[in-house]
C-alpha cells in the first residue's frame, strides 16, 4: 500500500485509487486503509460478501430466504446488497424482508415506514408481525408497567421468538440478519469477560440453529460497520438512524468503545478478534444445554416453559419482575438467570434493532 | 514477563496509621467488635490497606499472608514445579510480582532447608534457587543512567536473601545475539528499529527476552524457570492474544506450566491478583525498583488500561478473563515432563494426579512459530505446505511464522525480509528451518500408506 502511494507520488500526477489506478480516490477503506474510488469500494464490498456466501455455502439454489428488517442501516445494506447479488450471480433465492413492530411510538412507526419504502424499493415482499398481536403487548405498555429497568429484556426475548414465528409463517428455510464484524467482536470480547465458554464456542458460527426449525446467518460477519456505513452512504439508501427511545445513544458501552480504539489503532484487530473467537481450542464435550419444547407454546426451550412465556406470565400476573434476574421460586424453578446488572455496563445494542 | 509495579512504598505507611486509628475508633464506639476482627481467624485485628480495593479490612496480616503464599504453595505442590532435585531460576525484574515470587520461593527453600538439617538420613536435597535479571537497557537508551543503580539494588536485595545462598545473573538482552557484546548490540538495535509496528516491537522484546532468560538458565545448568506472571497480568493478556488474533495459542500461554521451551517455565503466581501482591509487599516491607517504562501507544497498553476499567467496574473481572481463558483446552506441553524421579514425594504424586491436566491427543502440533514461539493452528500452518517447493531462506521464515508475527513483527515488504532474517537471532532461524523439515516429515506422515519407497529420494 504504501508502496503504491510512493509510486503514484513519483509519477506526480494526482492520486490515483490503489485498486483501479484509473480514478481519483474518494475514500480510505477501513478495513484496509486503502485510498480507493467510490465504484472500486462497491466491487470490492459486494465481492467480499458474495464470497463469504460461497465460501460458507451460506444458501442452496431455491431457497426461501428471509431478512431480518428494522430499517436500520445494516438490516437496510443487507437487503439492498443482498437482492442485488442475488440477481448478478443468480443464486435463485426467494428473499423476503421480516419486520417485528415492538409497539414503540416515535421510534419503530417510523423505522417500519422505512422498511415499507424499502419493500417498493428493493421488490422484496414484507411480512410485519407486532408484539401486540404475539403477545397482547407492545413496549410501549410494557414500560409503562415495568419502568426502564430491564425492558431490553422483554424486548430481546420476544423478538427472538417473533422473527421465529414469522419466519415460520413466511415458510423460509433460513433467516439472514444484518450482524456485522464489530458486532460479533463485542459478543466474543464479552463472552471472555463473562466467562461463558458455550456462547463463546458458538458465537462466531456465521450459521446457528442449523438443529432448530429456521437456521439463521450472518453474511455481514466480517463487513465492518464503518464500511457499512459508508457504502449506505455513498449510495445514498434510505434507511433509518435514530436509536431506541428506551435505550438511548448516550450510553455506549465499554467493550464497543474498546472495539472503536483498537479499530483506530489497527483496523484489521476486529477480524483478528473474530479469527481468535474461530481458533479457540474449546472441546467440544463442553456441556451444553439439553433443548426441548415450552410446554406452553411450543417454542424450543432448555425449560420447562420458553423464556417468553415465562415474562408473559409475569405481565399478565401483574408480577413483572419473574424471570428477570436471579429470582428464586420462577416457573422454572431457580434456573432463570438473565442479564445481570453489573454486565449491563459493558454491552451495546441491548435493543433498539433487530440486530438482536 | 514479570509485571513492572509502580511501588507501594509512597505514602502507604502514613495512611496505614490513619486507617488503623479510624477502625480502632470504630471498634471502641461500636462497642460489639465485630467489625474489626479477622473474618478468618476471629481473633486478631483486620489489616486496612486504605487502596480502596475489595476485601479491604477482612483479614489481618497473618492470614491474608497465609492466603496469599497458600495459592502460590498450591500452584506448586499441585504441579510439581519445585521438586528437592531442582534447580529454579527465578526471573526478576524488580516489580513487586516477581519480588513477590522470589519472595516466596525463598522461603520455600528455607523450610526445605530446616527439614533437611533436621532429618536424620537426609535423603531430600533442597533445591537450589538463582535469580536472573534482564537488562533491557539496550532497547531504552534513556534507561542506562538508572540501570546501574537498579543492578545495585538488585545485588544488594538478592544478597540478603540468603542463607541459603543465590546465584544473582544479570544478562545484557542483546546476549541472545552472541558473545560479542558490541556487535550483539549493534544487531539488537537494527532488529528493532526494523519493526514499524510499535506494539510489534514491544512483543519482539518480550520474545527476546524469554530467549535470553532461557540462555541463561540451560547455560547455568537451571531446569525450572520461575515467572511472576499474576491473575492481572494474564488477564491482560488473554485480551491482548484475542485482539491479536491468537486464540489458538492463546491456552499455551496461561496454565501453570509451560514446557514447550527447553528450560520449562512456571507461573506459580497465576492465581494472585495485583492487588495482593501489592499489598503483600506493603505489608512485609518488600521493596521493588521501577525502571522507567516509555508510556506506550499500542495495543497491550490499551488493553490494559481497557482491563483497569473492567476491574474497576467489577473487582473480580480479571479472575473471571482468567478463569474463562483456562476454559480453553491446554497444550500437551502444558505439565511438567514425566519423569520417574523418586525424590517426588508421594504426596505431591498423588496432587499431580488429581490435578494432571487432561489433554486431547488428537489436537496437538508439531509447529511453533520461531519468533514467539506459539503452537500454530492448521490454518495458518497450511500456508507452510503451499511453500513447500521454494527452499529460500525468507520465504520459509515468512512461511514459518504464525499470522500475528507476520502482521506486526516481519516486514510489510517481502524483499526486505531476507535482510530482517539476518538480524533475527540464530535460535530462532534454526526453528524456522526446523520447521520446514518437520512440515515435510509431517506431509509425509499423512500419505505414507500411500507411500511405495520408504526413502524421501523417491520424491
Amino acid at each position: 500500500m504504501e508502496a503504491g502511494e510512493a509510486k503514484s507520488k513519483k509519477a506526480g500526477g494526482p492520486r490515483l485509487c490503489c485498486i483501479c489506478n484509473q480514478r481519483r480516490p474518494v475514500l480510505k477503506r477501513p478495513k484496509t486503509l486503502q485510498q480507493i474510488c467510490r465504484e472500486c469500494f462497491y466491487e470490492v464490498f459486494e465481492e467480499e460478501i458474495h464470497q463469504v456466501i460461497v465460501v460458507n455455502r451460506l444458501f442452496k439454489s431455491g431457497e426461501r430466504v428471509a431478512i431480518g428488517a428494522s430499517g436500520g442501516k445494516d438490516s437496510t445494506v443487507l437487503a439492498y446488497v443482498l437482492s442485488e447479488l442475488n440477481r448478478r450471480h443468480s443464486y435463485g433465492l426467494d428473499l423476503f424482508l421480516l419486520s417485528i413492530d415492538e409497539g414503540i411510538t416515535g421510534y419503530r412507526d417510523d423505522s417500519l415506514e422505512t422498511v415499507k419504502r424499502n419493500e417498493l424499493q428493493y421488490g422484496l415482499p414484507l411480512q410485519i408481525l407486532s408484539y401486540k398481536d404475539l403477545y397482547g403487548w407492545t413496549m410501549d405498555e410494557i414500560v409503562k408497567m415495568i419502568g426502564l429497568k430491564n425492558n431490553c429484556t422483554f424486548c430481546g426475548v420476544f423478538r427472538r421468538q417473533a422473527l421465529d414465528r414469522g419466519a415460520a409463517l413466511l415458510k423460509v428455510d433460513k433467516l439472514v440478519t444484518g450482524h456485522n464484524a464489530d458486532d460479533i467482536a463485542e459478543t466474543v470480547l464479552l463472552n471472555i469477560l463473562r466467562g461463558d465458554i458455550a456462547r463463546l464456542s458458538r458465537c462466531t458460527s456465521i450459521t446457528t440453529g442449523e438443529d432448530g426449525p429456521i437456521p439463521r446467518c450472518k453474511p455481514f460477519k466480517y463487513t465492518y460497520e464503518k464500511e457499512i456505513v459508508m457504502y449506505a452512504y455513498f449510495k445514498k439508501l434510505d434507511y433509518f438512524s435514530t436509536e431506541c427511545i428506551y435505550s438511548p445513544n448516550a450510553y455506549r458501552g465499554f467493550a464497543r468503545e474498546f472495539i472503536k480504539d483498537l479499530e483506530r489503532l489497527r483496523p484489521r484487530a476486529i477480524l483478528d478478534i473474530i479469527k481468535s473467537g474461530e481458533d479457540f481450542r474449546i472441546a467440544t464435550t463442553t456441556k451444553m444445554p439439553e433443548q426441548g419444547t415450552c410446554e406452553r407454546c411450543g417454542y424450543i426451550s432448555s425449560q420447562k416453559w420458553c423464556k417468553a412465556c415465562v415474562l408473559l406470565e409475569g405481565l399478565n400476573r401483574g408480577l413483572p419482575k419473574m424471570g428477570i434476574g436471579r429470582a428464586r421460586g420462577g416457573i422454572n424453578g431457580d434456573h432463570t438467570r438473565e442479564t445481570k446488572a453489573g454486565s449491563k455496563s459493558i454491552e451495546t445494542k441491548q435493543c433498539g434493532s433487530l440486530d438482536f | 514477563m514479570a509485571c513492572n509495579s509502580s511501588g507501594c512504598e509512597s505514602g502507604c505507611n502514613g495512611r496505614e496509621k490513619e486507617n488503623g486509628g479510624k477502625t480502632e475508633e470504630v471498634a471502641v464506639a461500636g462497642g460489639v467488635n465485630q467489625e474489626s476482627v479477622c473474618v478468618k481467624c476471629k481473633c486478631n485485628e483486620p489489616m486496612v490497606f486504605g487502596d480502596g480495593g475489595s476485601e479491604d479490612g477482612r483479614f489481618c496480616a497473618d492470614c491474608f499472608r497465609n492466603n496469599v503464599f497458600g495459592k502460590f504453595r498450591l500452584a506448586v505442590t499441585s504441579h510439581a514445579m519445585i521438586t528437592p532435585s531442582d534447580n529454579v531460576l527465578v526471573a526478576f525484574s524488580g516489580g513487586s510480582s516477581s519480588r513477590v515470587a522470589l519472595q516466596f520461593v525463598h522461603e520455600l527453600q528455607i523450610k526445605a532447608l530446616k527439614n533437611y538439617e533436621a532429618s536424620r538420613d537426609r535423603s531430600l536435597p533442597v533445591f537450589g534457587v538463582g535469580v536472573a535479571f534482564v537488562d533491557e537497557s539496550a532497547a531504552y537508551p534513556s534507561l542506562s543512567t538508572g540501570m546501574v543503580d537498579a543492578i545495585t539494588w538488585i545485588r544488594s536485595t538478592v544478597a540478603d536473601l540468603s542463607p541459603p545462598e543465590k546465584d544473582l545473573h544479570v544478562v545484557p538482552i542483546e546476549s541472545v545475539f552472541g558473545s560479542d557484546s558490541l556487535e550483539a548490540r549493534d544487531r539488537f538495535v537494527k532488529l528493532l528499529d526494523s519493526v514499524s509496528d510499535e506494539t510489534g516491537k514491544e512483543d519482539l522484546l518480550l520474545h527476546l527476552r524469554m530467549l535470553s532468560l532461557q540462555k541463561v538458565a540451560s547455560e547455568n545448568g537451571y531446569n525450572r524457570l520461575v515467572l511472576g506472571s499474576c491473575t492481572s497480568r494474564l488477564a491482560s493478556h488473554v485480551l491482548t492474544a484475542t485482539v491479536k488474533g491468537r486464540g489458538y495459542s492463546l491456552s499455551a500461554d496461561i496454565q501453570h506450566v509451560d514446557a514447550r521451551w527447553k528450560v520449562p517455565i512456571e507461573l506459580p503466581l497465576r492465581d494472585c491478583v495485583w492487588q495482593e501482591i501489592t499489598r503483600l509487599c506493603h505489608l512485609d516491607s518488600l521493596k521493588t525498583v521501577e525502571l522507567a517504562r516509555h508510556p506506550q501507544s499500542g495495543i497491550n497498553d490499551l488493553v490494559s488500561s481497557f482491563v483497569a476499567l473492567l476491574q474497576e467496574e467489577n473487582p473480580s473481572r480479571e479472575c473471571t478473563i482468567v478463569r474463562t481463558a483456562a476454559k480453553l483446552t491446554p497444550f500437551y506441553f502444558n505439565k511438567i515432563p514425566e519423569t520417574d524421579d523418586s525424590c517426588v514425594p508421594l504426596a505431591t504424586q498423588r496432587r499431580l494426579k488429581k490435578f494432571n491436566l487432561k489433554y486431547d491427543g488428537s489436537m496437538t502440533t508439531e509447529a511453533f512459530c520461531p519468533i514467539c514461539n506459539g503452537p500454530l493452528n492448521r490454518s495458518d500452518s497450511s500456508d507452510l505446505n503451499t511453500l513447500d517447493g521454494c527452499l529460500e531462506t525468507d520465504d520459509v521464515l515468512y512461511a514459518a511464522c504464525c499470522s500475528s508475527c507476520r502482521f506486526q513483527i516481519l516486514p510489510q515488504d517481502r524483499s526486505s525480509l531476507e535482510h530482517f532474517g539476518s538480524l533475527l537471532p540464530h535460535h530462532m532461524i534454526s526453528q524456522a528451518k526446523h520447521q520446514k523439515v518437520n512440515s515435510q516429515a509431517y506431509l509425509r506422515e499423512r500419505i505414507k500408506d500411500c507411500l511405495l519407497l520408504d526413502n524421501e529420494e523417491a520424491v
